[in-house]
């Protein structure tokens, strides 16, 4: 009477992983496909509003950022509390905006400079003031398609 | 006969390939930009008082305040009747007098069409306003004048204005055509 089977030669067969390569290389190409890059690390808290009327962003190469919000917690030492503009990578002043789309402009070729959309990341909670600040510079710097960057709402 | 090539090794190919994806998925974000599009005015030295020029029943003014509140038409409002006073404002449909009055244009599709030619939508905010307000209030506008000119494709061509061809918005969009204009915030 044979109880015991014999475990030789009756394992499991090893799961086959010659096609592993190929099923992680699908996911990488949809995930480099469906991403964008990230274009720059926030210094500043936003939390856009909510709108219903939105419209897409077609052409990313377009897009000159402007950020307005409050430090974050680990510069809040350094800058304050009060709602600050973001340019880039750094803190900016009103002023500094004209000189940042003259260099947005700069760097965009001919043709595609009358196409050109700056695209305003503002916190739902900031006041009006710096935001219409931010406005005149744009028009006294010939930016005038503007887009006010918002969340999806659902219909009421 | 050729000597075989050694096969490569490919059991490393996964971690490689895992790798890379890491990257990636750390690197960028999915989320698509999307928001309310404006065009502002051209920069002028002198900001001539255009109010001054337009009869009072063609202009539509709304003020908000520091707390958030609307005056719509001299009006207390609340944000969620502002949509239907815009369309009523912007379309007319019974000739009202103290609506914006109507001159007929030729309009390509639709012929000789009474036209609100001068009504105009004036936006004032205060310095303190908060900028969920006035994306609130800017939201109800445009949604206003894309409900209209919806309307309006719907009864015209059968179909939403977003399906139908370039000429035929054209046409639609002189017939509502979006005119908001913002005054700077009063310094105080």
């Amino acid at each position: 009477m044979r109880r015991f089977k014999k475990k030789t030669g009756k394992e499991l067969p090893p799961i086959p992983t010659a096609s592993l390569p190929d099923v992680i290389f699908m996911l990488l190409f949809f995930f480099m496909v469906t991403t964008t890059m990230r274009e720059v690390s926030y210094k500043v808290n936003i939390k856009l509003p909510s709108a219903t009327e939105l419209k897409k962003l077609e052409k990313k190469s377009l897009v000159s950022y402007i950020y307005v919000g409050e430090p974050l917690q680990q510069y809040e030492k350094t800058y304050g509390i009060a709602s600050r503009i973001q340019l880039n990578d750094q803190f900016a002043n009103v002023e500094d905006i004209q000189s940042y789309i003259a260099a947005e402009r700069e760097s965009r070729a001919e043709e595609e400079r009358p196409m050109m959309i700056t695209s305003l990341k503002v916190d739902e909670n900031t006041r009006m003031g710096i935001v219409s600040d931010i406005k005149q510079e744009l028009r006294k710097a010939a930016a005038l398609n503007i887009i006010y960057s918002s969340r999806k709402q659902e219909e009421r | 006969m050729a000597r075989k090539c050694p096969e490569i090794p490919a059991a490393s190919l996964a971690d490689i390939a895992f790798m890379l994806l890491i990257f990636f998925l750390v690197t960028t974000t999915m989320d698509i930009d999307s928001g309310l599009e404006r065009r502002l005015p051209p920069w002028a030295d002198q900001t001539e008082d255009i109010n001054k020029q337009i009869n009072e029943r063609n202009i539509f003014i709304i003020l908000v305040n520091k707390d958030n509140d609307l005056l719509v038409e001299n009006e207390y409002t609340d944000i969620r009747f502002l949509r239907e006073k815009t369309k009523e404002f912007l379309a007319n449909p019974h000739n009202d007098s103290n609506l914006p009055e109507k001159e007929p244009v030729y309009v390509p599709y639709f012929g000789e069409v009474m036209v609100a030619k001068n009504a105009v939508i004036s936006l004032r905010n205060d310095l303190d306003t908060q900028y969920k307000t006035y994306i609130a209030v800017q939201n109800e506008l445009i949604a206003a004048i894309n409900e209209l000119r919806d309307e309006l494709a719907k009864q015209q061509f059968g179909k939403s204005y977003d399906k139908l061809k370039e000429d035929q918005q054209e046409a639609i969009r002189i017939i509502y055509p979006s005119r908001i204009s913002e005054a700077e915030p009063q310094k105080k």
